[in-house]
């Protein structure tokens, strides 16, 4: 495992493109855009204002700069650095800006949600769409990048409607029944779209591509509801944390629950593997090391080392007294993420804030447990096989593979905190971001990597 | 008690103080109260009585005392008077008597006395005790009492609680249904006022919309340096109804394509269970037609027809032989079938755990059923065994290897390997014993041959001695008769025929030795022959046969031994080979089949030596 020099870095806005080569952040008004593999400096724009956000087009050949402050978004090209392209709101002001998925169109929402504006890089033509919903998931394309689907609001009830994405002719408008429609997200395959309400209630619901309603879920009663929703990548499962600390997992036949993963605060089961992050050290453990970070080797150590050990069942995991007197609090399973290749399931319950969950979705139990020193930040995993990398906010970065886990100290001088990672598509690197500054992690290749994490009872 | 004889004493001794005095007077009385009620103040009485009768008052004592006698019933103290006139006389007998009288009731109210006390102090011990007894049941009583009013007291404050926490229950029953109430007209409430405030946020939405949409806001605009291609390279169409209804087109080909995928994973899902439940069909077929015979042999006509059924089934299948057919008739068919195997397999196994459980039941008593420690311990034995063979085959190779060493002739060789028969063995190893007995028998003979011997030395030399002296009487006299004395040699020779002559061969002399034909039975005759014909090589039957025969006439050594003399040399060895032969082709060559075997030989050794 090796580590790049650290570039700065503003807002945590750090983008692999989707084809893997070039590598985009953002440092204050700056766009810089890198080789992905040597970090070269590619390309360097420079914007009006404080970037906020950054997006690549799904062909890789523009970027999308938004300036909410501004109401601006300015898109670059790689190919034509100098081709530029300024779009302006105007009073309307600006909340989000993403691109369409066939990279010729960029949608921009107004202030107060009041409209969609779809503007195109090939022609001059403008499309309105009205009447989208302010929620925390409105806009979802499919994967295939035919079809849109927005949550929308109109005189106090809620519709979903479909887009053609080719020429933004609306397909099909419905309405659910939903209070307050909090997301929707479609299936990888493309034909279901999950809808869920706020968390004031629990109730999921599933509709096919012409709108049908294929059917509807709901756990519970009273209590706050859904907090995530995930796909799995072969679209046969749908899961769903909800407040209670539960993860429900639908499946695509019945839309009936198969499962339900609870996150208990004491593990008794022997068959889990609990990993816990302890502290260790300098000098003893050192020489070691399975990873060797170099630098953290003969640099010096700004933060203590730290290793897994196997905890002895039944485990106490480090519990968060939840502020029952505050919105939104801080329970539920809050962040999952299906394994690409479908076998895990990773999540983290929040009034368990140290703790990642890994679950074995074949048989349909848990597999693993992290614990950390810290609260989990984000988790990711790998593209390519199932290795989850995780960052606590602190120097160092986490990886589990179902052959064991290390934690890594980040080298450079001052404290590096990881605040949020992401994986290369090839799964070879990794950005780690900070808050002013972002490094990457090269991952050995695959055979050294499994060698090494073969190794088990060295490096846990 | 000691106090009470003390007393008594006291009392005798007052007692006799009374009679010595026999004075009496009416105050008596009294003082026999106090005597009874007070002892210790016998002293101060016996001052009373002096004040009772005195010198004076003899004579109203007296007639106070008869008086007093009389009226308790005791004769009068007076004799019975004659006349009125004649004063009456005192009757000492009369006094007397009654004093003894008296004496003995009082020795007896004593004794009563005395019993009555004994047994008013146990009553009073046993009052004591009984009292003790009382008190402290009393005390259980009022402990018992007071507990049980604090249980009671318990009780009732518990129901009290429980009452209390019925209603605390259903209070708060009362006040889940209240805040769920709540909860629900807040809910109401709040989503009418979302929606109202929704609404006005709609109106001031739309507001905005046409206040900031409407004016043609200049700043609205994309300034872009030129337009770039699309992705597909395509240019854009218009919007048509011809574009919907392809979009549509578009939607449904999607839908069905992943219809078609699912469907096509649902068929091979299914064609898989199918060829798992084929497979399962075939095996359990398999595995329950060596029983049809069984359950039809039981009269199960049941399941026999379902099993003929089965069967029909399975060649029907098979020869259509369609997995993937899905129609309605075969899969009713399948399904049914396994239906039934499985319920002919459920019920056999259902039968086999009976069994199983009647068997642990039963423990091992049930022969039939060899219990799997037995099974183990006649394993553990047999392979045991099967060590020991091993070994006793190792042996048996290592001496043969001797064997084959020391003497490899091609016959031995042939007989050698044919005594790794077990059987070859056991016969030989009984001719072993025969020859051991016989070895016995021969010494036997030996021994007797030998005290032969010594009775012949003994009688020669008598013999000799009268020879001698006869000699001595013939030289004295004048020696005539030749013929005599060749006659009384022959008579010797006869003699010492019958023994052994090794003990003594040099007394043998060359005369004799043409005799012995004559001399001995035909039995030895028979027995040279027999040796003489046994083959260059016998089989072991023939040799057996030929040492029974030996064994049969325990005197042929004798014979044998006396045969070759016959003989010229050559044929004796010739002989002594043929023993030494059968000797060495002794199977299994045990040490002892030598040593038994070398005294016939060495006695013809011997005998061979002595020829000469």
């Amino acid at each position: 495992m090796n580590f790049s020099e650290v570039f700065k870095l503003s807002s945590l806005l750090c983008k692999f493109s989707p084809d893997g080569k070039y590598l985009a952040s953002c440092v204050q008004y700056r766009l810089v855009v890198r080789d992905a593999n040597t970090l070269q400096i590619v390309q360097l724009y420079t914007c009006l204002d404080q970037i906020q956000h950054i997006e690549w087009s799904a062909d890789s050949l523009f970027i999308l700069c938004a300036l909410y402050k501004r109401g601006l978004v300015q898109v670059w090209s790689l190919e034509q650095p100098e081709w530029h392209c300024k779009i302006d709101e105007g009073s309307a002001g600006l909340v989000a800006s993403c691109w369409s998925p066939d990279g010729r169109h960029i949608l921009n929402t107004t202030e107060f949600h009041l409209r969609i504006t779809v503007w195109s890089l090939c022609t001059k033509s403008v499309s309105y769409i009205k009447y989208p919903k302010a929620c925390q998931q409105g806009l979802a394309f499919t994967r295939d990048g035919r079809y849109l689907a927005l949550a929308e609001r109109r005189d106090c009830r809620d519709y979903v409607s479909i887009f053609v994405c080719s020429d933004w002719q609306l397909l099909r408008h419905f309405d659910t029944d939903t209070q307050d429609l909090a997301g929707i997200e479609w299936a990888p395959n493309g034909c279901v779209l999950a809808a869920w309400d706020s968390c004031l209630e629990y109730k999921v619901l599933l509709y096919s591509l012409d709108g049908r309603l294929l059917s509807t879920y709901c756990a519970y009663e009273w209590s706050l509801g859904i907090k995530s929703v995930a796909w799995s990548p072969s679209s046969q499962f749908l899961a769903v944390g909800s407040y209670d600390g539960k993860v429900r997992i639908l499946n695509h036949v019945t839309w009936k629950m198969i499962t339900e993963f609870g996150h208990p605060a004491t593990i008794n089961n022997p068959k889990i593997v609990v990993y816990k992050e302890a502290e260790k050290s300098p000098p003893l453990g050192l020489g070691r090391l399975a990873f060797p970070p170099p630098r953290a080797v003969t640099g010096p150590l700004s933060s203590p080392e730290s290793k897994y050990e196997i905890a002895e069942v039944p485990v106490s995991l480090q519990t968060l007294k939840p502020a029952a007197d505050r919105a939104n609090p801080r329970i539920g399973v809050g962040a999952l993420a299906f394994s690409p290749d479908n076998y895990f399931l990773a999540t983290r319950n929040d009034n368990l804030p140290n703790a990642v969950w890994v679950w074995d979705v074949q048989k349909l139990r848990l597999f693993a447990v992290l614990e950390q020193l810290s609260a989990v930040r984000a988790f990711q995993w790998d593209p390519r096989q199932p290795r989850l990398a995780i960052c606590t906010g602190g120097s160092k970065v986490y990886l589990w593979s179902p052959a064991g886990c290390v934690s890594v100290q980040v080298p450079g001088e001052g404290d590096f905190q990881v605040l949020s990672l992401c994986w290369h598509l090839s799964g070879d690197s990794l950005a780690l971001l900070g808050k002013d500054h972002f490094c990457l992690c090269f991952l050995e290749t695959e055979e050294g990597v499994s060698t090494a994490f073969g190794q088990r009872g060295d490096h846990t | 008690m000691g106090d009470w004889m003390t007393v008594t004493d006291s009392e005798n001794k007052n007692i006799s103080q009374y009679t010595s005095e026999t004075k009496m007077s009416p105050s008596s009385l009294y003082s026999q109260q106090v005597l009874c009620s007070s002892i210790p103040l016998s002293k101060n009485v016996h001052s009373f009585f002096s004040a009772f009768c005195t010198e004076e008052n003899i004579e109203q004592s007296i007639s106070y005392l008869d008086q007093e006698l009389t009226t308790f019933g005791f004769p009068s103290l007076y004799e019975e008077s004659k006349g009125k006139e004649t004063k009456r006389e005192l009757n000492i007998v009369a006094v007397l008597n009654c004093m003894n009288e008296l004496l003995v009731l009082q020795r007896k109210n004593l004794l009563a006395q005395e019993n009555v006390e004994t047994q008013n102090l146990k009553l009073g011990s046993d009052m004591d005790h009984l009292q003790n007894c009382y008190a402290k049941l009393k005390e259980q009583l009022e402990n018992s009492r007071r507990e049980m009013i604090g249980l009671q007291e318990r009780d009732r404050q518990l129901q009290c609680k429980n009452r209390n926490l019925h209603q605390l229950l259903k209070n708060e029953k009362d006040e889940v249904q209240k805040l769920q109430n709540i909860i629900a007209s807040r809910a109401t409430q709040y989503n009418h006022d979302m929606k109202r405030k929704e609404r006005e946020y709609n109106k001031l939405k739309e507001r905005l919309h046409q206040l900031v949409m409407n004016k043609k806001d200049k700043k609205i605009a994309m300034e872009v340096l030129n337009y770039v291609g699309r992705a597909d390279g395509k240019r854009g169409s218009w919007r048509t109804g011809k574009t919907e209804a392809r979009n549509e087109d578009e939607m449904y080909k999607i839908l069905l394509n992943d219809y078609e995928y699912r469907q096509k994973q649902i068929l091979m899902e299914n064609a898989e269970l199918k060829k798992v439940l084929q497979q399962m069909k075939k095996e359990m077929i398999s595995l329950l037609s060596p029983q049809k015979q069984k359950p039809r042999e039981r009269a199960d006509d049941s399941t026999g027809t379902v099993i003929s059924d089965v069967e029909e089934d399975a060649g029907e299948l098979s020869r259509e032989s369609m997995w993937d057919l899905s129609c309605e008739t075969v899969r009713e068919q399948l399904t049914n079938s396994i239906r039934k195997q499985w319920r002919i397999l459920k019920s056999h196994v259902e039968k086999l755990d009976n069994q199983v459980s009647k068997v642990h039941l039963e423990g091992f008593s049930d022969e039939d059923v060899i219990s799997r420690q037995d099974h183990e311990q006649e394993t553990e034995k047999l392979e045991l065994e099967i060590q020991h063979c091993k070994e006793m085959i190792k042996t048996q190779q290592q001496l043969l290897q001797q064997q084959l060493a020391t003497a490899c002739d091609d016959d031995t060789t042939s007989l050698l390997r044919d005594c790794y028969l077990l059987e070859e063995k056991e016969r030989l190893k009984e001719e072993w014993s025969l020859f051991k007995e016989q070895k016995k028998n021969f010494e036997k003979e030996r021994r007797s041959f030998t005290e032969a011997a010594i009775r012949l030395g003994l009688e020669r030399k008598a013999f000799e001695e009268e020879r001698a002296s006869w000699l001595k009487q013939q030289f004295l006299n004048m020696t005539t008769f030749d013929h005599q004395n060749s006659e009384n040699v022959k008579l010797f020779s006869a003699f010492s025929g019958t023994g052994s002559d090794r003990d003594n061969p040099t007394v043998h002399s060359r005369p004799r030795q043409k005799k012995p034909h004559s001399v001995s039975d035909g039995s030895p005759v028979c027995t040279s022959k027999l040796a003489r014909s046994l083959p260059a090589s016998p089989s072991t039957s023939d040799f057996c046969k030929t040492r029974s025969c030996v064994s049969e006439h325990s005197s042929s050594v004798s014979a044998l031994n006396v045969t070759p003399e016959e003989t010229r040399p050559s044929q004796a060895g010739r002989e002594c080979a043929d023993q030494k032969w059968s000797m060495a082709s002794r199977p299994g060559s045990q040490e002892g089949c030598h040593s038994g075997c070398s005294l016939p030989y060495t006695n013809s050794h011997v005998e061979k030596d002595d020829l000469p």
